[in-house]
């Protein structure tokens, strides 16, 4: 096995080009996994460890620049936590500390599991994955990123370099389920990101579908029921928060497996997405 | 011969590292550096590695085996397979029907089909590949209650072991009577060293060296032997570093199988499963289905306890026989109870083989006979304390087996050990204090607090006439103590423990704890059954008594005294004239004095077979247990927020071990109340890793108070008895029991989901 250690994205761009079967090694959270059990033996790997531009991020003006290998634990403990809190409360449910010091969002969203705690969030703050290879660069939303179970339209020889979303602008919630109380996979989760300039809702979910799931209908009646105030947002009907949850739930689409089942996730995510709305409109 | 102390008057006291102290582990700085050897950091510079060829199927034909590609494949040294068996095609623990290597049809998904030896892990993986196996698929036999008239998994049929208790007056009636079925799933031991070892095969003479982890090194030496057609004495078994056992290294796993491929190489072998591995490559704890119905007087006294009892024991017998007999003997709980009515089985299906897990049966019939206590508690509006208390079990009564409880029995003291610690507050807003944790997801007006109570017993040493005995034997020599014993140390703190026996035996801590082997000594029999301290640590003091009692009849011959006036007490051997008053250890130079003893415990018998009376043990162990629980109802999930207990312990020899035991056992006990399962899907695992076996966290854990009741047991070393069993007990029932104070459900199988109470 060959690994390869470039130091900037010119370099490891050539270096996917000139071997696009190469393995993509950042945090090895997911790769080394399947490279211990054997379910991929990579000829060649190419680390970004040294790529520093990689591991960066930056706020101008209202947008996030996120380097696509900043660790988990560098999102929840720094300025990106204010600017993106639904990210952080993802981030804190990624695994143990040894796994959220390593692990990216680039990896995250390479590897496109339907259980991939940022995801969601991503998925609703409608971020954007910059993608590139010695081709250039090209950009596509989260949503079409990931087409299927861990399956995504990146070329073998694309690099996620970063992904953008706005500033957070409103409540932000990112709620997941799992039978355990910390480190586990997730059973269901959902993303909450309110954007109170826009007057908009997104409310994304996790672990109920194939790919990163949306939920439009539930939107628009959040939205047309908050009352919008510019000292903050208020749901004055509660009933109005059982029918969010209940039309939040209608979009999943879970399967039964060894970790849950369908009926039990549905019913998580109606409760998760009330909460989650109960919590936006009265903090 | 000279005497050191002659003449002297100053004196110096033996170390405060007797019994009785907190004595921190000989190894402990060495495991929490990293520097400890364990089992998979053996090395051997001409080793070749081992890797094991298992069925995906848990039914099937072999149609046929091919091993000459793997053969090809440059690096590879040898693949072997039933073929290659030349003694006993078959082992096991109590019956021998497991084969080595499966010939003809296999039982369970990972059964061992054929095993590689090659130059590199890599080598044999692909090797593993290259084996080609030709399976005829068949229909498995997965549920456990209709698997004994199923089609027969095995020729020795369905049904391993059946025991009926009839106690007392058959047809009794109670004013009340309540009933429940209940099921327990089943429990991985996940111990973090995953089986490893090495077979070193001896220059020229046909014997050979294994270096193993293990509980039970002569065992596993039989077995071995007979498998490999050597002679006993000719199969070498020598302890490895191991990490944590709970009952899953008491059968033989890779040991054949890695001897085998060191004589076909004569080179010695090292092999190590991968934790997937690892899962399919030992027993479980044994899945139940439990029926009960349970008679009492209308002020809330026992008149009856009945129950059903299947146990589900996968393909091979491995511990099953004994794991049933303890299942029904314990069904009715720490309680007195005159009449009983038992039916209990264990049977074979193709589900992953079952055995020994911490606990052995009385863990899923405590989870039976508890929860239906607090539904006869409700129907008298009674509450569960009290109705426990009134029924607990005392020295002197008689258990449904017939057998006079003639141990100490602190069953009481323990209920209210448990119960009379303060309840715990409220718990703050921190994520991490509420169900859910990490994913945030609780909402404080959907989580209720709830309080449960259990109250379990076993027995500890092997029971039921089966032959329990281990050796030991202590050197004294120039102020050096060098003790031998057989006994596999898994952590438990056996080797801290003996340790301390001969600091208050012979009054020095220069003491060195020999290597457990086979070659050295005889059986110390199993690290199991809560039986290593109460055992094999009698035998070490019996040794180092008898070593003393040597030295004080040296020191009353060299000092011309009678043997009468010289007195050994504490680690001091003292004249009556104060003449002499040293420590044991350094009262006589260049003397080698030794003692070798073999320790039995008193007779036990077999069950009758027609109605399960006998006196078939030899002393019994309680804990009383405790649980907070907070539930978010709306969601189903569960933080343990306290377990109280009480247990009974003869005399704590180590309080500091025999808490990290109690902690350890609660921490197993709420896993299986509300998380760990292995997963079946017709007979296929389905989560054989610790990201879908899910282990309590530190997070999960809850706070644990203990009161220690210390009634010294007769018998036991220094009044100690066996600890290790107990607080997996009812640490799940009260769990259980708590969760179900929260919610109203009845919640009838643990582990708990949260669909179970989102959706119950």
């Amino acid at each position: 096995m060959t690994v390869s250690m470039p130091s900037s994205v010119d370099e490891t761009l050539r270096l996917l080009s000139d071997d696009p079967a190469a393995t993509i090694l950042a945090g090895g959270t997911d790769a080394m996994v399947e490279i211990n059990y054997e379910h991929r033996r990579p000829a060649s790997v190419v680390s970004l460890r040294r790529v520093n531009e990689l591991a960066t991020w930056s706020i101008d003006g209202g947008t996030v620049r996120l380097g696509a290998t900043v660790p988990y634990v560098e999102i929840m403990n720094s300025e990106l936590a204010a600017a993106s809190p639904g990210l952080a409360q993802a981030s804190r449910t990624v695994g143990s500390s040894q796994i959220r010091n390593t692990g990216t969002v680039g990896g995250n969203l390479a590897t496109g599991s339907p259980a991939g705690d940022t995801i969601p969030v991503l998925a609703a703050l409608d971020a954007i994955v910059e993608i590139a290879s010695v081709r250039g660069i090209r950009e596509v939303a989260v949503v079409d990123l990931i087409v299927g179970v861990k399956r995504t339209v990146l070329e073998p020889d694309e690099l996620i370099v970063a992904i953008r979303f706005p500033v957070a602008s409103g409540p932000q919630e990112f709620l997941k389920i799992g039978p355990r109380n910390a480190m586990v996979i997730s059973v269901a989760s959902c993303a909450l990101v309110i954007n109170q300039a826009e007057r908009s809702v997104a409310c994304a979910l996790g672990s109920v579908s194939p790919a990163p799931l949306r939920c439009g209908d539930a939107e628009e009646f959040a939205a047309a029921n908050i009352d919008w105030t510019s000292d903050g947002i208020r749901i004055t009907d509660p009933r109005t928060l059982e029918t969010f949850g209940s039309m939040v739930a209608d979009a999943a689409s879970p399967i039964d497996d060894h970790r849950s089942t369908a009926a039990y996730r549905k019913h998580g995510i109606a409760v998760m997405a009330r909460r989650a709305l109960t919590r936006a409109t009265t903090s | 011969m000279t005497d050191t102390s002659a003449g002297s008057t100053t004196t110096i006291n033996p170390p405060a590292t007797g019994v009785g102290n907190s004595v921190d582990r000989p190894d402990a700085s060495a495991k929490v550096l990293g520097s400890f050897e364990f089992s998979n950091d053996l090395n051997h510079e001409r080793m070749l590695w081992g890797a094991t060829i298992r069925s995906p199927h848990p039914s099937a034909r072999i149609v046929s085996i091919n091993v000459a590609p793997a053969l090809a494949i440059p690096g590879v040294a040898a693949v072997v397979t039933h073929h290659d068996v030349p003694g006993s095609p078959v082992y096991g623990l109590i019956s021998h029907d497991q084969p080595v290597f499966a010939s003809d049809v296999v039982r369970y998904q990972g059964e061992p089909v054929a095993a590689v030896a090659a130059d590199h892990p890599d080598t044999c993986r692909r090797a593993m590949v290259a084996v080609e196996v030709v399976y005829e698929v068949t229909e498995p036999v997965v549920d456990l209650l209709t698997a004994a008239t199923a089609k027969p998994v095995h020729p020795d049929g369905n049904v391993v072991r059946r025991v009926p208790i009839r106690f007392g007056d058959v047809d009794a009636v109670g004013d009340i009577v309540v009933e429940g079925t209940y099921e327990m799933g089943m429990q991985d031991q996940a111990f973090m060293g995953p089986e490893s070892g090495m077979a070193v095969p001896a220059a020229g003479d046909g014997s050979i060296d294994l270096y193993v982890a293990t509980q039970w090194l002569h065992e596993d030496r039989d077995q071995v032997a007979d498998c490999l057609g050597l002679a006993r004495d000719d199969v070498r078994i020598h302890l490895a570093g191991t990490g944590g056992a709970f009952g899953a290294r008491e059968d033989v796993s890779f040991h054949v199988h890695a001897c085998l491929l060191a004589q076909h190489t004569n080179r010695p072998v090292k092999m190590q499963y991968r934790r997937d591995e690892s899962f399919l490559g030992h027993v479980h704890r044994h899945p139940a289905h439990m029926t009960y119905r349970h008679h009492a007087t209308n002020d809330g006294r026992l008149v009856k306890v009945e129950c059903d009892i299947v146990l589900d024991g996968g393909a091979y017998a491995s511990s099953s026989f004994a794991v049933c007999g303890n299942a029904a003997r314990f069904a009715a709980g720490p309680y007195k109870v005159p009449n009983a009515v038992v039916n209990a089985s264990v049977v074979r299906t193709n589900n992953p083989p079952c055995g020994a897990m911490r606990g052995f049966g009385a863990v899923q019939v405590c989870f039976g006979h508890e929860a239906q206590m607090d539904k006869l508690a409700a129907a008298l509006d009674m509450d569960p304390l009290e109705i426990r208390l009134l029924n607990a079990l005392e020295t002197g009564d008689r258990l449904i087996t017939g057998q006079i409880l003639d141990g100490v029995a602190p069953v009481r003291e323990c209920i209210e050990a448990a119960a009379a610690f303060p309840l715990p507050p409220i718990s703050g807003n921190d994520v991490f204090d509420q169900p859910g944790g990490a994913g945030r997801t609780a909402d404080p007006l959907a989580v209720r607090r709830g309080v449960g109570f259990a109250v379990g017993f076993k027995n500890a040493a092997f029971a039921e006439g089966f032959v329990d005995d281990t050796h030991a034997r202590c050197r004294l020599e120039n102020g050096q103590v060098t003790l031998w014993c057989a006994a596999a140390e898994v952590g438990q703190g056996f080797v801290t423990i003996v340790r301390q026996i001969a600091v208050s035996t012979l009054g020095t801590d220069r003491v060195e704890l020999m290597r457990a082997s086979t070659a050295d000594i005889g059986s110390a029999g199993s690290t199991s059954a809560s039986r290593q301290t109460y055992m094999s640590g009698a035998a070490v003091l019996k040794a180092c008594e008898e070593v003393a009692e040597q030295v004080r009849l040296a020191i009353a011959a060299t000092h011309d005294v009678a043997p009468e006036l010289v007195t050994i007490e504490g680690g001091r051997a003292r004249t009556i004239d104060g003449r002499v008053d040293v420590i044991v250890a350094d009262a006589i130079a260049d003397v080698r004095f030794e003692a070798e003893l073999r320790h039995m415990h008193r007779e036990t018998y077999p069950l009758d077979e027609e109605t399960g009376q006998g006196d078939c043990d030899v002393t019994w162990i309680f804990a009383a247990h405790r649980a907070v629980v907070d539930v978010d109802v709306e969601l189903g999930l569960v933080k343990v927020v306290e377990v109280t207990t009480g247990q009974d312990v003869g005399v704590a020899l180590n309080p500091l071990h025999v808490i990290g035991q109690i902690e350890g056992g609660i921490s197993q006990g709420v896993g299986l109340a509300v998380m760990e399962e292995i997963i079946t899907d017709v007979g296929l695992v389905r989560n054989p890793s610790f990201t879908d076996y899910l282990l309590p966290t530190m997070v999960d854990m809850p706070d644990v108070r203990i009161t220690l009741i210390e009634q010294p047991e007769e018998g036991g070393p220094f009044g100690a008895k066996g600890v290790g069993e107990t607080p997996s007990l009812s640490s799940t029932p009260a769990v259980a029991a708590a969760v179900r104070a929260a919610t109203g459900l009845e919640l009838t199988r643990v582990p708990i989901k949260p669909q179970d109470i989102a959706l119950g």
